[in-house]
């Protein structure tokens, strides 16, 4: 099979790969620098029967997610910060009904209204705690175009596969640079389970052993309860604390259950690194070049890639760190994913690269940096 | 084929958790009766509620339901419409829900023209939380927060939604019970954006802090102030203007919508030629 090769912007190759993995209904409100992929969508989606809807905000974009997830489309968003924060109250009500959609937040520079046009990577930890309550929640992290691609399908999977929202963090850089990307194949596309019972036994929050319970649409023979608030596998309200407790848990168990299914990493040149980078989206590719740099001055330094940033991989950095002499984590802000780094180091010394100027962190900087942390090593 | 309100009413629920004297039952009542007149199938509608005292009125129905949050009923109603036009689609708020926090959903909503009816149980207070003034509130109300009389002109319902462009707009009292079943029954039928305002009587708060002690008192406060000869611009201060203000035909999103999907199929492929300069 030919596989069509385009040169795009990330934000472009978000969308292609949303289509790739089915989905066929998008609510947003257009934010910088995520726009273009309303756009996009505004103009795709209806010529293959999808819809796109422009929402008078992101409460109500992420609300009519949820309504859309139910109806049985595989939908999406796509905003920058402020829209991020409006969208984190639905957020939580995917989280709760259980209804798979997928959410790209185009990271700009903040706080507030911020910087709208410029890049940063400082809503790393509003992904996994913003919007509130105890929940676990998935999160990619693209550091290319063909990444964007790529982790696109793989968030819907995700989405279906554990009926929950996924958040796709990507940033300004990652968002709007042009690479070349192949739209790929060979990833398969995963649809969410649909209850294999009778109709009139059907419990829209029962679940098996892998914790997931199986979905049915609206519309179809199988009627259903959803509810924001909580209820047991019913979908109807069930107040008793041994519910809420065997809720919430599940709710938690059913994605780090399968933490290893999740975790998307690569590993460049870390067998024998004494200098090992930690990082993620756009300050990752300056962590790639920044190895090659060190490596042609002899100093041997690897990086771990974290593309699925929650949940954490914790166990390899665990086993990364405890090998390496310094790790150095750059991040576009002043110290978000290191906090995680710091918990699973095994004692190795971690540093932090933070920039919140607006401009990328280079290779240089992070050069410079590994090898002033080596001297006082 | 269904035909009587326990065919979406769950009997085994019962009895409703409401206050005594509290008129969500009427309410649901003329909504199920409403679906049975109609013999519409439980599977083909879907009930999508906020939070509030009547945000808990799915809890007793057998048909589909979504169970939102506070004031995004109208938001997630869209989303299931916009996939799905050949469901029915009915959304439940309160006066909080459906036109203080919720109001910019309810006028987007009325703009676009959603096949969507809003039922809104109106009764002047936030009931779940213990009778704090909303966004209907009449002035000068007492209520939990407002206790030396509110200062702020409430919104009038119907005239917000004629103003957003719903194609039907009607109020009822749940002592006009005929009336209540018969625009409910209306605004069901009608293609596109319906809104029923129901004027809803609180006995446990509103009533109490506003000298009408019992639900009797209540009931004849509606009946002794209700006409339908109230000209639009009325605020509810002790006159409520019930009737059909609004009845209207006019294309609704799906509608439309149908018809651009069928464009964009012929155009995305033109537009993608322009835009690669072929």
């Amino acid at each position: 099979m030919t596989q069509e090769i385009k040169f795009l912007q990330g934000n472009e190759a978000c969308l292609e790969g949303a289509l790739k993995a089915g989905a066929r209904f998008y609510a947003g409100y257009p934010i910088t620098p995520s726009s273009e992929i309303a756009e996009m969508a505004s103009q795709r989606l209806p010529a293959i029967g999808g819809v796109f809807i422009q929402m008078e905000d992101e409460l109500g974009s992420m609300a009519a997610l949820v309504g859309a997830s139910m109806a049985g489309a595989k939908a999406f968003t796509a905003t920058s910060g402020p829209g991020f924060s409006l969208m984190q109250e639905n957020l939580g009500l995917a989280i709760m009904t259980e209804a798979p959609c997928v959410v790209i937040n185009v990271q700009r520079s903040g706080p507030s209204t911020g910087l709208a046009t410029k890049p940063a990577q400082a809503d790393v930890m509003q992904a996994r705690w913003g919007t509130h309550g105890d929940h676990a929640i998935i999160t990619l992290c693209p550091t290319s175009v063909q990444e964007c691609y790529d982790l696109m399908i793989y968030a819907f999977n995700f989405s279906e596969r554990f009926r929950t929202p996924v958040i796709f963090l990507s940033d300004e850089i990652v968002g709007h640079m042009r690479e070349k990307v192949v739209l790929r194949d060979d990833i398969p596309v995963v649809d969410r389970a649909f209850p294999q019972c009778e109709p009139n036994q059907y419990k829209p929050y029962k679940a098996g052993d892998d914790k997931v319970p199986p979905m049915a649409y609206f519309g179809s023979e199988f009627i259903f309860h959803a509810s924001s608030s909580m209820h047991d596998e019913t979908g109807y309200p069930n107040n008793t604390s041994q519910n809420a407790d065997k809720v919430i848990r599940r709710l938690y168990e059913k994605i780090y259950d399968h933490r290893d299914e999740i975790s998307i990493t690569k590993e460049f040149e870390t067998e024998d690194a004494d200098v090992l980078f930690i990082s993620f989206g756009a300050a990752a590719r300056s962590a790639r070049e920044a190895v090659k740099m060190l490596r042609s001055g002899s100093i041997k330094a690897g990086l771990l890639q974290i593309n699925t940033i929650w949940p954490f991989p914790d166990e390899k950095v665990k086993r990364l760190a405890l090998r390496a002499k310094v790790v150095l984590v750059p991040e576009m802000n002043l110290g978000q994913i290191i906090n995680e780094v710091i918990k699973f180091s095994c004692g190795t010394p971690v540093f932090g690269i933070n920039k919140v100027d607006s401009t990328i962190i280079t290779p240089l900087e992070i050069v410079n940096k590994a090898k002033e942390v080596l001297q006082n090593a | 084929m269904p035909k009587n309100i326990f065919d979406y009413i769950i009997e085994d629920r019962l009895p409703f958790f409401w206050c005594e004297g509290c008129g969500n039952g009427i309410i649901l009542k003329s909504i199920a009766q409403a679906f049975a007149d109609l013999e519409l199938e439980p599977k083909n509608i879907v009930v999508v509620t906020g939070i509030g005292c009547w945000g808990k009125a799915d809890d007793y129905l057998s048909t589909n339901s979504l169970h939102v949050t506070h004031g995004r009923a109208l938001a997630a109603a869209t989303g299931v419409k916009a996939v799905n036009p050949n469901l029915k689609v009915v959304a439940l708020m309160g006066d909080g829900d459906g036109v203080t926090i919720g109001g910019n959903h309810f006028i987007h909503a009325a703009r676009r023209n959603m096949d969507i009816t809003a039922i809104i149980s109106n009764n002047f207070n936030y009931g779940m939380t213990g009778g704090q003034y909303s966004g209907t509130t009449p002035e000068p109300s007492f209520t939990a927060t407002s206790r030396y009389g509110s200062v702020e002109p409430p919104f009038d319902i119907c005239a917000l939604a004629k103003a957003a462009g719903a194609p039907y707009v009607a109020r009822a009292t749940v002592y006009h019970v005929n009336l209540l079943e018969r625009y409910i029954k209306n605004a069901i039928q009608k293609k596109g954006f319906s809104v029923v305002d129901v004027i809803n009587i609180c006995p446990t708060y509103y009533g109490r802090f506003n000298k009408l002690k019992s639900p009797v008192e209540m009931m004849s406060w509606l009946r002794d102030n209700s006409t339908m000869k109230l000209e639009d611009g009325n605020i509810y201060n002790n006159r409520f203007a019930i009737g059909e203000f609004v009845n209207e035909d006019k294309l609704d999103f799906s509608t439309k919508y149908a018809q651009l999907q069928n464009n964009a199929r012929k155009l995305s492929v033109q537009l993608e030629q322009d835009l690669s300069g072929k």
